[in-house]
């Protein structure tokens, strides 16, 4: 009864996601597509972390290290295609690039990469060490993009002329919606075929009693660690295109309240539902505009917002919608 | 001259030090005997900071300053625990963090709305102001002396409380055994105010003191709360021993690494490359060590569980 509620509030939420955007296209209203375009991107950030958070029970508190890879691997390819300056000359030629594919993989190649190594240290630890240790190497690569001049440092980078995908104009903002859309889709569509396939369901058991996962012979830590780098790769997708939305990627990336946030669009939509982040993004974007159009200290609102879900509604906006019953276990 | 440099920064680095404990005595105490993640820990940093510049501008008396701070922070304490903390002491770490989160952003949100957007300035007073020279002709800030002390003879009071005290007494047992404490009738729930607003006064102290060293902003509380966490993540969660240890080991390791590696490096590397390298490298060094630390020892150096 409520996993049949649930499929259909993420349909309602795919449509809309979907829908809104189209009329203000018609309506011409580019404000609008750029908003759905954030809330796809952002969105994209939360499907990664939830597959850490909600099925592996991963509670990450640095998930602004693979957002901001991915956004520092765009900002990096594209700033010496733009340069036309090779990226680099021994032991083999690299050139920069401003092809979107190339960059996606890029930069989900490196989060993967960094989240390997993140969490292969951080898993020997758990509970509030996780959280910590997650945190701390997020800061560790904040201060150091911070301190690391060849791309900006502190100021950042700009990237003048959005990346491109074959066969589109990126600069449409229509189109550049419709490419975070179908990707924010597929990342949807993954995350469910791995819910319910037997490294899902693994990691699922090893969340809730890790002992008797193993002994029936597998490695909770092995299962952890491919979440985790799953996770932070999708995370580092999401990143890329936010930089490619912005045309800027900057250490703020790397914030801690990034990973915050990120948490927060999670927690807002509901953990280990699949459309969680989906909803909570958008949540957290549209109360963003409107609150902060409303008042300068919108951001106590959010607070107190915030504060209401976690301690009156848990479960978020599709737990308190669709009922308790969490469908993928 | 670098033999003095070197003892200055170690001063320096006690100086933070010390106030990183002051933080993270309560972070510590809070997570030790309630289990709960505070992330709204560096606000009340901030609300005592603030309280003090404000008692400061008005009155111009600087001790009176600092107990406003206490007052103040103690007092924000105690509300938001009977408010909003309590709830969450049987929730799982997320909602804690998230819950918390929401509370940092309430209180900075509240504090620009009192105080506006602009810093505000706390003068160090004109009795603690100017260098004092000690042994070995070591000349040093008269109130970053002052604040060593005064740190650590908070510290022994701090170990004197909780070693030797009934509410010590109390304390230890809450962080042993939940359950039989309450069923031997103490008031749990007034304990867990009581540890909560101690807590908080501690950083708001730390805030009014460091206040009078860096300006008085909203959003000051943050880079100090992560640091307090690596600390009590580098001691062990719930050991008081161990915010002493890390805090110093923090304190010290960020201060001379500044100071040293940019220096270390133009060893090897020409001046500007080492200057970036070693800054980038020093401001890493924290969370290096923390890593370190935590794949040596996964519960931190005087961790239990």
């Amino acid at each position: 009864m409520a996993a049949t509620r649930e499929r259909l509030i993420n349909a309602a939420i795919l449509f809309a996601l979907l829908a809104v955007p189209l009329w203000a296209w018609i309506a011409d209203e580019p404000f609008v597509i750029t908003l759905a375009t954030r809330i796809a991107i952002l969105a994209l950030a939360g499907v990664g972390l939830n597959i850490a958070l909600g099925l592996g029970g991963l509670v990450s508190f640095g998930h602004a290290a693979f957002f901001g890879i991915g956004g520092y691997a765009m900002g990096i390819l594209a700033s010496h295609a733009q340069d036309y300056t090779p990226l680099m000359e021994w032991p083999l030629a690299i050139e920069g690039t401003r092809s979107m594919p190339v960059i996606w993989l890029v930069a989900m190649a490196a989060a993967a990469l960094a989240a390997l190594v993140i969490g292969a240290l951080s898993l020997r630890t758990s509970g509030v060490y996780f959280i910590m240790v997650t945190l701390a190497f997020a800061q560790m690569l904040y201060y150091f993009t911070i301190g690391w001049p060849a791309y900006g440092g502190e100021d950042g980078l700009s990237i003048y002329v959005r990346n491109v995908f074959p066969g589109m104009n990126t600069l449409d903002p229509v189109q550049f919606l419709a490419i975070c859309y179908a990707l924010l889709a597929v990342a949807l569509f993954f995350t469910a075929r791995l819910a319910r396939s037997p490294f899902g369901l693994a990691l699922a058991a090893a969340r809730q009693n890790a002992e008797r996962v193993e002994t029936v012979g597998l490695r909770p830590f092995r299962l952890r660690l491919v979440a985790f780098v799953i996770s932070g790769a999708i995370t580092g997708l999401a990143g890329a295109l936010y930089a490619d939305l912005n045309r800027f990627v900057s250490p703020a990336m790397f914030n801690w309240h990034t990973s915050g946030e990120i948490m927060v669009f999670v927690i807002l939509g509901g953990v280990a539902r699949l459309f969680g982040p989906v909803a909570g993004a958008a949540l957290f974007i549209l109360l963003e505009n409107y609150l902060g159009g409303l008042s300068d200290y919108w951001q106590a609102y959010l607070g107190f917002l915030l504060l209401g879900v976690v301690l009156f509604a848990r479960g978020g906006l599709i737990g308190t919608l669709a009922g308790r019953e969490v469908a993928d276990g | 001259m670098t033999f003095l440099l070197l003892i200055e920064q170690i001063l320096n680095g006690l100086q933070f030090g010390v106030m990183l404990f002051l933080m993270a005595a309560g972070l510590t105490l809070v997570f030790g005997v309630m289990g709960l993640i505070n992330l709204a820990h560096g606000s009340l940093y901030m609300v005592g900071a603030f309280a003090a510049a404000a008692v400061a501008a008005s009155t111009g008396s600087f001790l009176l300053a600092l107990a406003g701070a206490l007052a103040a922070a103690a007092a924000a304490g105690a509300v938001v625990e009977i408010l909003v903390i309590r709830r969450l002491y049987a929730r799982d770490h997320l909602d804690q963090v998230l819950a918390t989160f929401a509370l940092i952003l309430i209180f900075s949100e509240g504090t620009r709305w009192l105080f506006g957007s602009f810093p505000l300035y706390l003068d160090v007073p004109s009795w603690l102001a100017g260098p004092v020279t000690l042994p070995g002709s070591i000349q040093y800030p008269l109130y970053r002396l002052v604040i060593i002390i005064a740190g650590l003879v908070i510290a022994a009071g701090l170990f004197a409380l909780i070693s030797r005290t009934r509410i010590g007494i109390q304390i230890r047992a809450g962080e042993a055994d939940r359950e039989m404490i309450a069923a031997l009738g103490i008031d749990i729930s007034r304990l867990y105010t009581v540890i909560f607003a101690l807590g908080a006064a501690l950083a708001g102290l730390a805030g009014a003191l460091v206040g009078a060293i860096q300006s008085v902003q909203v959003g000051m509380g943050e880079p100090v709360l992560i640091l307090a966490f690596v600390v009590i993540v580098i001691g062990g969660i719930g050991s008081i021993k161990g915010a002493l240890v890390g805090s110093l080991l923090v304190g010290l390791t960020d201060t001379l690494g500044k100071v040293f590696l940019p220096q270390l490096f133009g060893l090897m590397l020409d001046p500007s490359a080492a200057t970036t390298v070693g800054a980038s490298l020093a401001s890493m060094l924290i969370y290096i060590l923390m890593a370190g630390i935590l794949i040596m020892r996964p519960s931190g150096l005087f961790g239990s569980a």
